[in-house]
């Protein structure tokens, strides 16, 4: 069951009810059992380690390790998947992505979007916020990103310039924000904690 | 083949079937930032070709040179786009 208005939250074109969309994964489901491709139990087991592995903490320990070790923040930027192998985080459980990360500048703020769906680093973020799905940010985020993060109360100087990068389903990305000042000597710990959902995304700093 | 910093512009397209190369990126210049190497190619995959894939690259556009001079000029858009959608400026 669907419904074409939109919600008054910007929903825009996320406009299917859960219920809806249960009814069409319970459907799906069933036929790919009556075919012989998969069961639900190998389906449950998927989504178990999907879920025990996504998470924002994976993102916000490779950002506090990348802003305490030099050698460790090259390797991520350039080649993110290697990079995260390194401290123990695999890309590939989900399905196999090249992660992109790009990194904050004092004259060069990035944020990162899926104008198509809903691409996302879900392994390093968990699943993603409702407004990163909604229409109303993948269309304006692209065109006017400096307004947009303002509403987020993310305010952009007009002299630092604003990269916007339009992921996809093979190729996802992750903010690496600037450290904070007077976070000198914490520990990894302590810094990770530091680091949010949004600031890994670009809508907020950190 | 493209190679960093090269200038490109994509073409202008309107495939019947699935493509990635977003509408507003269509007939735009744009710089090379990144090279993806061979990624799996989403437009012939969702054609029935399971195992086709392609070079990729990263490419920047100004933010003028996609949404005319309305647009806040201190800013660009990066999208990653299959070699075939490209061509050299």
């Amino acid at each position: 069951m669907t419904h074409d208005h939109d919600h008054g939250e910007g929903h825009g074109d996320v406009h299917e009810t859960s219920a809806g969309a249960s009814n069409r994964v319970k459907a799906l489901v069933a036929d790919l059992e009556r075919a012989g491709m998969m069961t639900e139990a190998e389906l449950d087991a998927v989504i178990e380690t999907f879920l025990v592995h996504a998470q924002p903490a994976n993102g916000a320990r490779a950002i506090a390790r990348a802003w305490l070790d030099d050698g460790f923040r090259a390797r991520l930027l350039a080649d993110g998947n290697a990079a995260l192998a390194e401290i123990g985080i695999d890309l590939t459980h989900w399905s196999p992505v090249t992660l992109r990360v790009v990194a904050n500048e004092p004259a060069r703020h990035n944020v990162i979007v899926c104008t198509l769906c809903s691409c996302y680093p879900l392994a390093l973020l968990g699943p993603s916020p409702t407004w990163y799905k909604s229409a109303a940010y993948r269309s304006r985020v692209v065109r006017d990103p400096r307004s947009v993060l303002a509403e987020f109360g993310t305010t952009v100087d007009a002299d630092v310039e604003i990269v916007v990068w339009d992921s996809t389903a093979e190729v996802r990305y992750l903010v690496l924000p600037q450290r904070p000042s007077g976070t000198e000597g914490a520990p990894e710990a302590e810094l990770a904690a530091l680091v949010t959902r949004n600031g890994m995304i670009g809508t907020a700093l950190v | 083949m493209f190679a960093i910093g090269d200038r490109v512009r994509t073409k202008v397209m309107n495939p019947s079937g699935h493509t990635r190369l977003p509408a507003y990126l269509r007939g735009r210049p744009g710089v090379v930032v990144w090279d993806l190497g061979p990624l799996p190619f989403a437009d012939a995959r969702a054609a029935g070709d399971v195992a086709a894939s392609q070079r990729a690259f990263t490419v920047r556009f100004a933010n003028p040179d996609v949404w005319g001079t309305d647009a806040d000029p201190h800013g660009s858009v990066c999208a990653d786009l299959y070699a075939s959608y490209l061509e050299p400026e």
